[in-house]
């Protein structure tokens, strides 16, 4: 799969859950899985930190 | 086999930990996104499967706090308890417990303009350290050690101005060693602690990049750790302390969702298994 933002390679790990951030190698964009069939996965744009953030 | 159920905004290293201790005991672990759920007044317990209890896990402190209250509303056990995450994420209503409950804490001083801190602060002499009321990660946190410091802060709460900005946490500078203490509660019970080291500036948190360090947990944290814990109102919590050189411990932070993925990796008991036997328990008593 492809960065949204540069077009770069996304490595994204076969075990990971729809929730988890993939960052960007190349631009550093970060996207949220939003949807993962299989190998079928969708991202979102990924929330920035927020002033709450944190615990 | 019992059902927990993990709320989580952005799943990170350690709900995934306390989803595969679930597991691991045998139960089932159901992942809920808060983003994309939805509630209403007339949403039902039955309405959802949330499982026999929730842990709330949400990065975001606000929104984890509505979720907690929509759950409660539901009657849905949810750790913590609303009142708990309430008052833990907020660092004024957290001191006054604190302090009313008799445990040692940082002298605090409360202002509700700026040009009422800054009066109070040439009254009581510099430095004292600024902190936000809601925040974590240290943002936001800052000592203030001569007037011009204080003014230049002051004026660029004056500017962003966002209601929280209006209250005055100012807090005396501890004289201690160059970390802090971060122990970590499950019923009351102390499980694990480390020592939080600074990595060059006055702050010790981890986010910032301070150096973890297992510590052993004397009886005096433990005492200490467990009167914050029930002062609080129980759960899940982070209880950081400090070294005062002349007091001894004084508890300074009580944190609500709790980070631990570095603690576990050297703690001796295994963190995130207890946090859902203890979770489970708390519904079956």
């Amino acid at each position: 799969m492809n960065c949204p933002e540069c077009d770069a390679t996304l490595n994204i790990p076969a075990d990971a859950s729809v929730g988890e951030i993939i960052s960007c190698p190349d631009c550093g964009a970060d996207f949220e899985i939003a949807k993962k069939d299989g190998s079928n996965v969708e991202l979102k744009q990924a929330e920035t930190v927020g002033e709450d953030w944190g615990e | 086999m019992s059902k927990v159920c993990i709320v989580f905004d952005r799943l990170r290293t350690e709900e995934k930990m306390l989803q595969k201790e679930a597991v691991a005991l045998g139960h089932d672990a159901l992942m809920l996104d808060a983003k994309i759920t939805q509630i209403d007044t007339d949403s039902k317990k039955e309405d959802f499967d949330l499982g026999d209890v929730v842990l709330e896990r949400c990065v975001s402190y606000f929104r984890g706090l509505h979720f907690t209250a929509s759950l409660e509303f539901m009657d849905i056990p949810v750790l913590n308890k609303f009142k708990v995450a309430n008052t833990c994420g907020n660092k004024m209503f957290m001191t006054l417990l604190l302090k009313k409950n008799n445990i040692p804490t940082p002298k605090t001083y409360f202002s509700f303009s700026s040009d009422s801190a800054a009066e109070n602060l040439e009254k009581v002499g510099f430095p004292l350290v600024i902190k936000p009321v809601i925040g974590s990660w240290g943002r936001g946190v800052m000592p203030l050690k001569d007037k011009d410091t204080m003014e230049a802060v002051f004026e660029i709460r004056d500017i962003t101005d966002s209601p929280h900005d209006r209250i005055y946490y100012l807090q005396e500078l501890i004289q201690r060693p160059p970390r802090d203490i971060r122990v970590i509660t499950v019923g009351d019970e102390p499980i694990a602690a480390m020592y939080r080291k600074s990595s060059g500036g006055f702050k010790t948190n981890i986010a910032l990049g301070a150096d973890p360090e297992i510590c052993e947990i004397t009886k005096e944290m433990e005492d200490m750790a467990s009167k914050a814990s029930k002062a609080m109102g129980g759960g899940i919590l982070g209880i950081d302390m400090m070294e005062d050189d002349q007091r001894g411990l004084v508890v300074h932070e009580v944190n609500n969702t709790v980070e631990f993925k570095g603690l576990a990796r050297v703690a001796q008991r295994n963190i995130p298994k207890e946090m859902i036997e203890y979770a489970l328990n708390y519904v079956r008593r």
